[in-house]
């Protein structure tokens, strides 16, 4: 077994393990942290996976970002976090089943798509990475690659910009 | 084995790791995988070590400069010119009661001093200290240092939410004001230098090591003032420093979130702040003024570091300085002063800076890296001009709407205009101006 996959093997269970204790735990702002735990996992099979800038957004993104405004909306309630029993509602069975239908559709993607292949945990030079970066880079703005769907995101979220504005906003 | 000449003197670190790479891979005939696991480890410690050192020593000059700025003598006692103070200091620290206050959260309580200081750390690992000096060349170095800051942020919401002590939640409330919106100018501010790197040659831009080499016939505070400006304002608010230090206003919150800390975990706090205030000016000289780039650095690249640290004393003075010389800003004009003032220049800076760097490329070709660095200079003076133009007429028209609200006939309230105007930074004037026309 090559060491980059034995480090594999280490990062995935920890990430999967705290991946459950995000659900799992009673205290929803440990849940929180577990996310973040969760998610730097993510990135570090990113960085096993050679798609280093992938990894660092990852980080500024998800941790820097989305699971800080996380904890501080849990923080404005913390009273009523610290009183709630129950961890599930009603409808646990059926977000059960589309994870799990989910989860098997994914696989089953993978596993039977003809020229499918897992991505190999080899090393390569940085030079082959910063191609990929400005590889990256390029197609998100050339007309024949990803430039509809990049602009479709942009367009996306300055509609979520404009209507959080728009809601936030001071009515006149 | 690696031959030791007078060259290998002005290359000592690199010499030095090319001997124990040959005494460890070919004398004891290690596998290469254990040589370089060795290598890093080695390479780990000896960045953390001297990275935790410093504030050693920074602690003490910040509180002997602030002294002669307030006309007094500073420590004075322990050592000569009082230089053990801070180790005086870290010994009485080790030696307090380590108190956990009752009802806090334990495990995330403890945790987040350690957390602080590790984030700051961590950003030590891709910083060139001369040439082939580096922890670790990533080719994204720059988003890795916003990355691992974001750290900083969640250490100091932990650390305030786990106190069970109101003044440390609000100081945490706080860090999200403060931290995640001036966070915003900063990355955008970063990317001037990137683009001005690709325009200079470097291959992979976002290294630090090549932003360095990039620098090697001018500095990118010439090329890029404003972003410098920028990048070194909204770094001083995020390390939370007066005129930016709301997360621990004492006058309003006591000590914000670090108020439950004690003893050495209160020490962890003080030693994460004093080192990120530290690293922000390395950063600043790293990508702005030249970081290891000096006379005589490549026949002895031994220099770079003096050059480096040189440097970043120098910008750590004026951070002293400027902390020593501004009252706090109020919450409402440091929210307005990034949102209202930051934010927008920050993002015409990046545009113009990207159409003036292309439009070189395009139409002048052959005048190198200085002619290119000139043109961008000009642009950004007529930049510089143009806002501060826009903001005094935006000030003009605020004083006078509020003349025409009030009665111009008012006396002293023109020379209190004055003295207000004398005391505020520019930046916080701006904020004023800006924010009066919403009322």
């Amino acid at each position: 077994m090559d060491i980059s996959q034995i480090i594999f093997l280490i990062v995935a269970t920890a990430t999967l393990i705290s991946a459950l204790m995000v659900v799992t735990t009673r205290n929803l702002v440990h849940g929180a942290l577990w996310l973040i735990v969760a998610l730097f996992g993510v990135a570090v099979v990113f960085v096993l996976l050679e798609a280093g800038f992938i990894a660092v957004v990852q980080v500024v993104l998800f941790i820097g970002a989305i699971a800080i405004l996380i904890i501080f909306a849990m923080m404005l309630t913390r009273r009523a976090l610290s009183d709630e029993p129950h961890q599930t509602n009603s409808q646990w069975p059926i977000s059960a089943l589309v994870a799990a239908a989910s989860f098997v559709a994914l696989t089953g993607l993978t596993s039977f798509l003809p020229d499918w292949q897992w991505p190999s945990l080899a090393a390569s030079d940085s030079a082959q990475l910063s191609g990929n970066l400005q590889q990256l880079g390029y197609a998100l703005v050339q007309p024949n690659q990803f430039a509809l769907p990049f602009q479709v995101a942009s367009v996306l979220l300055i509609v979520a910009l404009i209507g959080a504005v728009a809601v936030a906003g001071e009515k006149k | 084995m690696p031959e030791f000449t007078l060259q290998s003197l002005g290359d000592l670190i690199v010499y030095l790791g090319d001997l124990l790479r040959f005494l460890l891979g070919v004398q004891l005939g290690l596998p290469e995988l254990v040589v370089g696991l060795i290598m890093n480890l080695l390479t780990v410690v000896i960045v953390a070590t001297v990275a935790l050192l410093i504030p050693v020593f920074t602690i003490w000059l910040e509180r002997k400069v602030a002294g002669r700025f307030q006309d007094r003598l500073g420590p004075n006692r322990v050592g000569p010119y009082g230089l053990l103070q801070s180790i005086a200091d870290v010994v009485k620290l080790l030696g307090k009661e380590d108190i956990t206050p009752a009802g806090a959260d334990k495990v995330v309580y403890n945790l987040a001093p350690l957390l602080s200081v590790v984030s700051v750390i961590a950003i030590w690992a891709v910083i060139p200290f001369g040439p082939g000096m580096i922890g670790a060349d990533i080719d994204v170095g720059i988003l890795y240092v916003v990355a691992i800051s974001g750290l900083g942020t969640i250490a100091i919401k932990m650390g305030g939410w786990s106190s069970n002590n109101k003044f440390a939640l609000l100081g945490a409330f706080r860090t999200v004001a403060q931290l995640v919106s001036y966070e915003v100018p900063m990355i955008v501010a970063l990317l001037i230098p990137v683009i001005i790197a690709s325009g200079f040659g470097a291959r992979h831009p976002m290294s630090m090591q090549e932003i360095v080499i990039a620098q090697g016939n001018v500095w990118f505070i010439i090329a890029a003032p404003l972003a410098a400006l920028l990048f070194f304002a909204t770094s001083i608010a995020e390390i939370g420093r007066a005129p930016f230090d709301l997360l621990e206003a004492e006058s309003e919150i006591v000590a914000g979130f670090h108020i439950e800390y004690t003893g050495m975990k209160f020490g962890m706090w003080m030693l994460g702040e004093f080192l990120h205030a530290f690293t922000i000016c390395v950063l600043t000289a790293v990508i702005f003024l030249g970081g290891w780039q000096g006379p005589g650095v490549n026949q002895w690249p031994m220099l770079g570091i003096f050059y480096l640290f040189a440097k970043s004393f120098f910008m750590y003075f004026v951070v002293i300085w400027v902390r020593s010389t501004l009252p706090r800003i109020r919450i409402d004009h440091l929210l307005s002063f990034n949102w209202k003032f930051l934010v927008p220049v920050s993002l015409v800076a990046l545009v113009v800076t990207a159409l003036a760097q292309k439009a070189m490329a395009e139409w002048l070709p052959g005048i190198g890296d200085v002619g290119q660095a000139v043109g961008l200079f000009i642009v950004n003076a007529i930049l510089m001009f143009a806002i501060v133009e826009f903001i005094r007429r935006g000030a003009r028209e605020a004083r006078a709407q509020a003349e025409a609200e009030h009665g111009s006939g008012e006396p002293g309230s023109g020379a209190h205009d004055e003295v207000s105007h004398g005391e505020a930074s520019p930046g916080e004037a701006a904020a004023a101006a800006t924010h009066a026309p919403a009322h």
